[in-house]
């Protein structure tokens, strides 16, 4: 036991790591000479200052740690700051500015190829074309890193954090503003996505592309160009998100193209032009959202088979439903509907009278999009309560046959 | 045509309907208000309501007047007074009281819950100006009606209709028109279709200065750029002054030719 014990201290103690000191007056004085030395396991501590470093080569499993925020400044360079290619490496506490625009090359603050086990956290970027790029990697965690850019057009921004080729990521608590897309993956698996907030991005808040099983939650997204996309993925589940201000000419808040077997439960649509754009999805389950004074509540495009909407709250919004082709097999089932104007004389909670959704003036809205403007004339009421009435223009089939009178309260 | 004026509002004040009226736009203010606390909301609220009620309250109010008084009338066209000035005065006293009613019956509820501190303040007196506006226009054109109808039970008739088709018909033939013509570009159409109708021009004022043009898709878009704009505000003003002066025009010159 004794000699085990002493077996024991002997290896951590030539195991362990050495630290490597970065400063203005060191011994190391940029961080690019000191990631050279550097072997796996050791620790370089970069002290606080402003460094004018681009391209730093992390190739093994080391610490790069940023004591009380030093300063990594690119000078307008069109190159990436960390150019990373290890695994079990560590990027926390920098802040990284004015990385140059660049249309051939693809630069980022941290760009990470071909990596496992990572960590980049609390890392701060100001005024960078993107802010991670990250490619071919597996098990990696991005968390609580702050992206800002001054984007004005699509053409001329990158994305906050962009993902290509991964799997099993974690991107958490992180903030983008201002970029073009906050988060955009493409073809990522197995990855979640959670308490990020992403405001003010002139494209996409989150952007997902050909992306399976991934899970996102408790995200904020406020005020963005578009909205969100999430398009041509399966098994995506979406919960407790916030989707609000997404309001102009082509907005919504969530645009879902091509998804299958998904679920969206308990989010918040609040005054997006568009709540949710539904654009061929099959088989998804939407549950609990609550839709507060959008203009169209949710807006299919094409076909749309097999969809289940149950518990949702539609409150005050301009057009609950609107929808181009037939609306087969989807089934609206208990949901709360502020337009409701049916009776519950059995006090169980659920509406006596079945509530048809779908006005004549949204059917009338899709085939003459310029029709719109005569919305809350008192004809368009007119119509649409004769309608109500006696349906000739909607689809029978197209009800909730339970209604619940009363507003969901919360959001499971 | 001063005088006439005041003896018309003091009529006027004295009448019941006036006060109706008033307690009708204090309850509806209260109630809305108090069912739901946000003054932006009631603003569009309000805005359903007064684009289809105004016009009509004063089309009847407008005919009404008219046949009711119709022998005072007569009496002081035997005084040697122009006639212009006595129907003036008559006009300007209904257009005015009604409008006073609307405006106290609508702005004191919002006063006491707090409109000055609310940020809609902009939007509500757009919506008071309009229907404010409306009201001129539709007694107006009641009493372009009842000036060219001897008979009473027709030239209600006709004052209904005449509501009825502004209010209603003009939008389902609007309507039918954007469908029939939908391939082509329709955005300037509708601008103009809404500009020949008070009830539409309100409406579509009100609604761009709430931020609706995002949901009127590219139509919506004309429309912003046009109402958007000092010079959309200042063309739309005026438009809804002309519906005022062409009407008034017509009356006087009614009043020329026609036999009392």
């Amino acid at each position: 036991m004794k000699h085990l014990f002493i077996v024991l201290i002997l290896t951590s103690f030539i195991s362990h790591a050495t630290i490597i000191d970065v400063c203005a007056t060191c011994e190391v004085k940029k961080i690019g000479d000191a990631t050279l030395i550097a072997k796996d396991g050791d620790i370089i501590r970069v002290q606080q200052g402003v460094y004018y470093e681009t391209e730093i080569q992390i190739s093994h499993a080391i610490q790069v740690i940023g004591i009380n925020n030093p300063i990594i400044d690119a000078q307008g360079k069109q190159k990436s700051v960390f150019a990373c290619k290890a695994n079990g490496f560590t990027i926390s506490g920098f802040t990284i500015r004015n990385i140059g625009l660049s249309h051939t090359k693809e630069t980022a603050g941290i760009y990470v190829t071909k990596s496992r086990n990572f960590r980049l956290k609390k890392n701060t970027f100001i005024n960078v074309y993107g802010g991670f790029v990250i490619q071919r990697s597996t098990y990696g965690v991005i968390t609580e890193n702050k992206i800002s850019g001054t984007a004005k057009n699509e053409t001329k921004a990158g994305n906050g954090i962009h993902l290509y080729r991964c799997k099993n990521m974690r991107i958490e608590k992180n903030e983008t503003i201002g970029m073009r897309d906050g988060i955009y993956l493409e073809y990522v698996e197995k990855s979640s996505i959670s308490n990020n907030i992403n405001d003010n991005n002139i494209r996409y808040g989150l952007h997902f592309m050909f992306s399976d099983n991934n899970e996102f939650h408790h995200n904020q997204f406020k005020d963005n160009g578009s909205g969100c996309a999430v398009m041509y993925s399966d098994h995506i589940n979406m919960h407790h998100n916030s989707f609000r201000d997404n309001w102009g000419m082509a907005s919504y808040g969530l645009l879902l193209k091509e998804i299958n077997d998904s679920v969206i439960e308990s989010n918040l649509f609040e005054k997006n032009t568009v709540g949710i754009n539904i654009d061929s999805c099959n088989r998804n389950k939407y549950k609990n959202n609550h839709l507060n004074s959008n203009g169209w509540a949710i807006k299919f495009q094409g076909a749309a088979t097999y969809n289940f909407f149950e518990f949702n709250n539609f409150i005050n919004n301009s057009f609950d439903l609107s929808f181009k082709s037939s609306l087969k097999n989807n089934i609206f089932e208990a949901n709360h509907w502020s337009e409701y104007s049916g009776y519950d004389l059995d006090k169980d909670g659920i509406g006596d009278v079945p509530h048809r959704p779908l006005k004549l003036f949204s059917v009338v809205t899709t085939h003459t999009p310029d029709s719109v403007i005569l919305l809350r004339s008192l004809f368009v009421d007119i119509i649409n309560f004769s309608e109500q009435v006696s349906p000739i223009f909607t689809p029978e089939n197209l009800i909730d046959t339970k209604p619940i009178i009363k507003v969901i309260d919360a959001r499971y | 045509m001063l005088k006439i004026l005041k003896y018309s509002i003091y009529d006027l004040l004295r009448s019941r309907w006036s006060y109706v009226y008033f307690l009708f736009y204090l309850l509806l203010g209260f109630v809305l208000l108090f069912l739901n606390n946000d003054v932006n909301k009631a603003v569009i609220t309000l805005m359903n309501v007064i684009i289809v009620l105004t016009p009509l309250i004063g089309t009847i109010f407008g005919i009404m007047y008219f046949y009711n008084s119709k022998e005072f009338t007569e009496l002081l066209l035997a005084q040697p007074i122009k006639r212009s000035n006595i129907f003036m005065g008559q006009y300007v006293g209904i257009s005015l009281s009604l409008t006073l009613s609307l405006v106290l019956g609508l702005g004191i509820p919002f006063i006491v819950y707090g409109l000055f501190r609310s940020a809609a303040i902009f939007d509500f007196t757009l919506l008071l100006v309009v229907a404010s506006f409306l009201n001129f226009i539709f007694v107006a054109l009641a009493y372009n009606i009842a000036l060219s109808t001897e008979n009473k039970i027709k030239g209600f008739g006709y004052a209904i209709l005449m509501w009825l088709f502004l209010a209603v018909v003009y939008d389902g033939l609007f309507l039918i028109s954007l469908i029939a013509f939908n391939d082509y570009p329709l955005g300037k159409f509708s601008l103009i279709a809404t500009m020949f109708n008070p009830i539409d021009l309100s409406r579509i004022l009100i609604l761009l200065k709430l931020d609706f043009s995002a949901l009127l898709g590219y139509t919506g878009a004309v429309f912003k750029e046009f109402f958007g704009t000092a010079f959309g505000m200042v063309m739309s003003m005026l438009v809804l002054s002309l519906w005022v002066i062409l009407p008034v025009l017509n009356i006087n010159r009614k009043l020329r030719k026609k036999d009392f």
